[in-house]
């Protein structure tokens, strides 16, 4: 730190330096003005954090695919954001019909796992699709070619969901028994938030032990280490990164799902792409290719989002702090790149993978 | 019939022409040394046999098949195995799980005896068996990539170098246990620099010079031969 004070002077440390002085600055001045106005309650604190985590443990469950498929072939698939919008929007369909039914309502329980597994199994084809039609060709070619193609497919997915679907908003059915609060102490939790985390943190555990317990979850990290000493143990590598592709687009359908529960505005077929580039922040913030980092980088940039904008832009007066959630996440985003490239959890990335 | 036969193999690095046209055969129950000096075409030569490179020409018969365009993942159900060069530990994995995937391929009960066996030949590995291979020494990681190799239950096994950056004491500890796993019946084709070692514990060796092969003899013929002890065993 302060290297500007060495006879080696560069401008772009200076700057930096700066920077990360101004920043420090409006962080403490902002939090100060809040604290001290005493304009939101312990309580609302809480509820604000409490929230955070909830939208966090879902930015979490996509943040998972970006990481898991640059762990293996150390690229970024900027069309998992389209992943998680197949299931999400397949499901609306299924959730409608179950709600019909009355299903949805005499048997929850059930009829959430049945919504998770279908939009699981839609968003893993998707992604299985992909991997086998747009990335596999273009395996070993140079690493822009596959980052394009990404964003290609990316519209290409989205523009075939508003072809099948439409391009109006649907929402998901109530579910009555997500509605209401739960109290914990002097504080009310909103049910549908308890059930978000608990339902992420459980795919999340099932995901730790796949890839710490099982033969193919092995087999995963060992692909991602060296593919070709992989090869020489037996493993079929293109049928691992098939694997990977698969349970990273399970994630996002899930995430699908929850997302849709929790947030009433609805679906559609461009629903994936700031859910995306936001999953794909916390990827980054937590260290990409790093599978607690992904966990750890989605409920930060969750909990920041929530509370930073009351914190910090409140505090420095400015109008609308709220809605300006999206500027703080990705002010996180540039922040991380120019701190610490590597995320929190990350290793300094090598030449290679850089 | 021999176990492996290499009909005049040719392989290529783009437009490099590393391997020009390299024949030999290994019969079961040998250790055969393939010595040469840097960039003769040694490891080239494992690799085309492995299956991680492709002959343009030639073939690569194992066990009377030809296994010429066959992928190294599917070669080691046929009981190749291989240890590379460098060792290629999976360094983020323990030492235990490092074994698992040297039996990715297998099924069969036998696999737990096969671990306590491995475990039996190398014992430092079972003290360290919940380490990450990473932070183990070279010596050690050596151990650990031949008992993940052997743990596939192969009948050919090719090794790469595994004196390479090893202290002399740890040298004579690897060409003690290449022998005991040939005892055990497994074969073996050996790639060293060593030439010295490696004449020592094979039966025949042939040597490499830029990707021909220059000659071939019992292992004890070519300790006597002159080119061989100048060359390769630096006796003048």
């Amino acid at each position: 730190m302060f290297k500007w004070r060495t006879e080696d002077f560069s401008w772009v440390d200076f700057t930096i330096d700066v920077l990360r002085v101004l920043i420090v600055l409006a962080v403490i001045i902002g939090s100060w003005n809040t604290l001290s106005s005493g304009r939101i309650s312990f309580a609302q604190w809480v509820n604000l954090f409490i929230a955070g985590l909830s939208q966090g443990s879902i930015y979490a469950l996509i943040a998972l695919g970006y990481t898991l498929v640059y762990g293996i072939l150390l690229m970024i698939n900027f069309a998992h954001g389209e992943v998680f919008m197949a299931g999400a929007f397949s499901t609306v369909f299924l959730a409608e019909a179950l709600n019909r039914t009355g299903f949805l309502n005499t048997q929850p329980m059930l009829s959430i796992i049945l919504m998770i597994l279908f939009a699981g199994l839609i968003s893993m084809t998707v992604a299985i699709l992909l991997e086998r039609i747009a990335y596999r060709p273009l395996r070993g070619s140079p690493r822009l070619v596959p980052l394009i193609t990404a964003i290609g497919a990316s519209f290409f997915l989205q523009y075939t969901f508003r072809g099948l679907y439409g391009s109006g908003f649907k929402a998901y059915p109530q579910v009555k028994v997500l509605q209401g609060t739960v109290p914990i102490g002097a504080i009310n939790i909103p049910t549908v938030q308890i059930f978000v985390f608990v339902s992420a943190l459980f795919l999340m555990l099932g995901l730790h032990w796949l890839v710490e317990r099982t033969r193919v979850g092995k087999a995963m990290r060992a692909v991602s280490e060296n593919k070709e000493v992989a090869r020489l143990m037996g493993i079929d590598i293109d049928w691992v990164i098939m694997f990977t592709f698969g349970v990273g687009g399970f994630l996002a359908g899930s995430a699908g799902v929850i997302n849709g529960l929790f947030r009433p505005q609805g679906v559609n077929f461009f629903m994936g792409f700031i859910p995306g580039i936001k999953a794909f922040t916390a990827a980054v913030l937590g260290g990409i290719g790093n599978i607690p980092g992904a966990m750890l980088g989605g409920l930060f940039l969750g909990v920041i989002e929530a509370i930073g904008p009351n914190l910090v832009l409140a505090g420095l007066g400015i109008p609308g702090a709220n809605q300006l959630k999206d500027v703080i996440a990705f002010t996180m985003l540039v922040l991380v790149l120019i701190f610490r490239p590597q995320g929190i959890l990350g290793e300094r990335l090598s030449e290679q993978k850089a | 019939m021999a176990l492996l036969e290499v009909n005049d193999i040719h392989t290529y690095y783009g437009n490099i022409h590393a391997l020009k046209g390299i024949s030999f055969e290994v019969d079961a129950g040998e250790i055969i040394a393939l010595i040469g000096a840097n960039g003769a075409g040694k490891t080239t030569t494992l690799r085309t046999i492995c299956g991680l490179m492709e002959p343009r020409e030639g073939s690569v018969q194992y066990d009377g098949a030809d296994i010429s365009a066959t992928r190294a993942d599917l070669l080691v159900t046929l009981g190749i195995s291989m240890v590379p060069e460098g060792r290629g530990v999976f360094a983020k994995l323990t030492v235990e799980e490092n074994l698992d995937m040297g039996a990715y391929t297998r099924r069969d009960k036998g696999v737990k005896s096969d671990l306590d066996r491995m475990y039996g030949l190398f014992p430092r590995l079972e003290e360290r068996k919940k380490q990450l291979a990473g932070t183990m020494s070279g010596g050690e990681q050596q151990m650990l990539a031949i008992a993940r190799a052997l743990m596939s239950s192969p009948r050919l096994l090719l090794l790469d170098e595994p004196s390479m950056g090893l202290a002399p004491v740890l040298v004579d500890g690897v060409f003690e246990i290449v022998e005991r796993i040939k005892n055990e019946g497994v074969t073996i084709l050996l790639v060293e620099q060593n030439a010295h070692m490696a004449l020592q514990i094979a039966d025949r060796g042939y040597v490499l010079q830029s990707g021909e092969m220059a000659f071939s003899d019992t292992a004890a013929n070519l300790r006597q031969n002159e080119i061989v002890q100048k060359t390769y065993l630096g006796i003048d």
